[in-house]
């Protein structure tokens, strides 16, 4: 299998569904400029021209009620947000509405299957407004399915589940991950939407992570497997529905569990797995669950505090080391550097 | 070239009144705003100030114009590009400075970057880049403002793509059915990021229109002449403190440098506007416009000139070397003022 980037497989995802189903058209802020939201919206342009991928003005709760109701009589649009935090504009439409169309009408109102992508931000100081990762508070609603593809071949795969879905979906796309390349099928390949992803197996303590944690954690497993320490790495990939069984058979095989997430602790998406395992495998449990999220304040800009309000795979490989009592370890920094200065 | 062959089309030409220290301190202001600005653009290719920078360089006429016609009290709001409303309304240069170098000394001590500027001691109440709440958030405070019978006005500065999210028109209806002290200042560049205003807005569109479709009276202005905007300024606010209610001023102006960041568009070959268009404004530079009307009008002397130019990168040479040996924020203040 050839290896792509994040950026291009979710251009392919995007193409081949849009080649299968006219119905398929994509609008938001900036989505038909040469730079098509890094590279992923390029080639649906070239291809399907400016009738099926267009640009929006800045108009996000209008323009999400105005692709639902292109979606109740038949169409299915694609909205971008370039950033997660303007989709606060639309959280009315897509939680008082398209969440619940299909329930609210007795199933008598068909679907309104929007597909909603929107990029998290993280680093050079984007700071409180633009780098907030809203999957917790979009989960938090029955109706809507919730995705966060950590790599390329899920980036392409997550695509073509949500644009084949009968219901709105939202795929949250991090930043620093557009670049990162990964094995992806040529043929169109779906990831089924509510189905976790164990990418690494291991047998001392489970990493339940999402989307850019999921990279942190894949890292930090192999950092710790040079301390012998087998750590089972499980990429989400669907926060609703989540796989409650995938999470649970790790969580009962190692006994331990930590869960990384992009986003704060308190009412959480690290909460709540935490809670689920506390819930269905106490018995299995030889240690307390550890959540690792963001530092409790909103993102601050100075690079002296961003590098200690973001969490990594440093952050990940110590919280295992303490779980598992190996106060021998010598595992330092074992953070990436980080390039990134944009664009953003 | 589409933006400038609509242009000037203001409904009030400057008069060319004003008196002769106001019209001495506009420019003062602009070449202070504008040193700043090119300072900051070339000192961020250094790539050590690390927050997205959206550059006001060729807009300083509409900042400074309003700013030098309001009374001290009067608040004003700001959006993404709002360091030259930060500066003209008179905010701490080594505040942005450290600011934008993430430093204790910062506006909002390194916290809030480029796009979060404050500035009480001034009225320079914040800035929000999240595209119109400015627009509502100076609507309350002059709702406040008339609760307690004072005469302050609040200004909230927006880009015209802002006109196309629909807070704006919630705000506009209110303040105008309660008469609220706002006036309401949209800066027409033409663009939002990339995307020019044919695409977002019917052609033939004016803003003003859509103010006063909300009964707010509003007046057109060549944004890159500070006197015409000053002027039209000062009759909105009069009217205003009169008791007439928000005022909508639109100023028509153009941004020199690419949408976030220290660069021209051409340097990156973006296409979405051309090197011409861009030139063709580059010539309309409110800064020498204001410097050759002081000539004209014998307030100054080209050495005179030199001499405060002199003056602001002395200022400014001296605060940017302030600003990098400003503390860094200590990690253990993290959680401070989360609540
Ligand atoms: C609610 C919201 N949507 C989108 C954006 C992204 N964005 C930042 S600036 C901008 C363009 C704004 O254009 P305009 O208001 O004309 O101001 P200008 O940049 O031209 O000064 C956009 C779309 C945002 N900051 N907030
Ligand atoms: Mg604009």
């Amino acid at each position: 299998m050839r290896n792509i980037k994040y950026s291009e497989a979710l251009s392919e995802g995007l193409v081949q569904a849009m080649e299968r189903d006219p119905g398929i058209f994509v609008t938001g802020i900036a989505v038909d400029y040469p730079s098509g939201i890094f590279g992923s919206t390029t080639e649906a342009l070239r291809r399907f021209g400016p009738k099926r991928v267009f640009d929006a003005p800045a108009m996000e709760n209008a323009l999400t009620g105005i692709a639902i109701g292109a979606a109740a009589v038949g169409k299915r649009p694609v909205i971008v947000h370039p950033r997660n935090d303007f989709m606060f504009l639309a959280y009315d439409m897509m939680i008082n509405l398209a969440a619940k169309w299909k329930y609210m009408y007795g199933g008598n109102a068909g679907s309104v299957p929007i597909v909603v992508r929107a990029v998290i931000g993280k680093g050079w100081g984007q700071g409180a407004s633009h780098s907030q990762s809203l999957q917790s508070t979009l989960a938090h609603f029955p109706g809507l399915s919730v995705v966060m593809p950590a790599f390329p071949a899920d980036a392409k795969g997550l695509t073509l589940a949500a644009l084949t879905h009968g219901s709105p979906v939202v795929i949250l796309e991090h930043r620093s991950l557009y670049d990162t390349t990964g094995p992806v099928p040529e043929e169109a390949v779906a990831t089924p939407i509510g189905k976790a992803a164990v990418i690494r197996e291991g047998t001392d303590i489970t990493i339940v992570a999402t989307s850019f944690m999921a990279y942190e954690a894949l890292h930090a497993a192999q950092a710790l497997a040079d301390d012998g320490v087998s750590a089972e790495v499980v990429d989400v990939r669907s926060i609703r529905p989540l796989d409650e069984a995938t999470i649970l058979a790790s969580v009962r095989k190692t006994g331990r569990l930590i869960v990384a997430d992009t986003s704060w602790e308190l009412c959480g998406f690290s909460s709540e797995v935490a809670a689920l395992a506390a819930e269905k495998a106490f018995e299995s449990l030889k240690a307390p669950v550890r959540r690792i999220a963001l530092a409790d304040c909103p993102a601050p800009v100075s690079h002296t505090l961003e590098k200690v309000f973001y969490p990594g795979a440093t952050t990940i490989a110590k919280a295992a080391l303490v779980m598992l009592g190996r106060r021998d370890s010598r595992l330092g920094e074992i953070d990436r550097a980080d390039h990134f200065k944009g664009p953003y | 070239m589409r933006a400038i062959s609509s242009f000037p089309d203001p409904e009030q030409p400057a008069t060319g009144r004003i008196p002769p220290e106001v019209e001495v301190g506009l420019y003062r202001n602009m070449l202070r705003v504008r040193n700043a600005e090119e300072t900051l653009a070339a000192l961020y290719r250094e790539k050590e100030m690390r927050t997205p920078t959206h550059f006001g360089v060729g807009q300083e006429g509409v900042a400074v114009g309003v700013c030098e016609a309001l009374l001290p009290g009067d608040v004003v709001y700001t959006h993404h590009r709002c360091h030259t409303h930060y500066l003209a309304k008179g905010g701490s240069l080594l505040g942005l400075v450290a600011e934008l170098y993430g430093r204790e000394d910062g506006c909002s001590r390194g916290r809030g970057g480029s796009v979060h500027l404050t500035d009480r001691s001034v009225g320079l109440m914040g800035s929000s880049p999240i595209l119109g709440q400015g627009v509502a958030l100076a609507v309350g405070s002059a709702l406040a403002f008339k609760m307690d019978g004072a005469s302050t006005v609040a200004v909230s500065f927006f880009g015209e793509g802002t006109c196309d999210e629909g807070v704006v028109y919630e705000s506009f209806n209110y303040a105008s059915v309660n008469k609220l002290p706002v006036l309401l200042v949209c800066e027409n560049n033409f663009y939002a990021t990339e995307s020019p205003l044919e695409t977002r807005q019917p052609s033939g569109t004016r803003l003003c229109d859509r103010a006063r479709a909300f009964q707010i009276s509003a007046e057109k202005v060549d944004g890159n002449d500070v006197a015409a905007v000053y002027e039209a300024a000062q009759r909105a606010l009069a009217r205003i403190r009169a008791g007439e209610g928000p005022q909508f001023l639109e100023c028509e102006t153009y941004r020199w440098l690419e949408h976030v960041g220290p660069m021209f568009d051409h340097e990156l070959a973006r296409t979405y506007r051309t090197r011409e268009e861009v030139e063709a404004w580059m010539q309309r530079c409110p800064v020498k416009r204001a410097g050759h009307r002081l000539l004209a009008r014998g307030l100054a002397t080209q050495a005179g000139l030199d001499e405060w130019r002199r003056e602001v990168v002395d200022e400014m040479t001296a605060v940017v070397a302030q600003a990098k040996a400003s503390p860094w924020p200590d990690p253990s203040t993290l959680f401070e003022n989360v609540y």
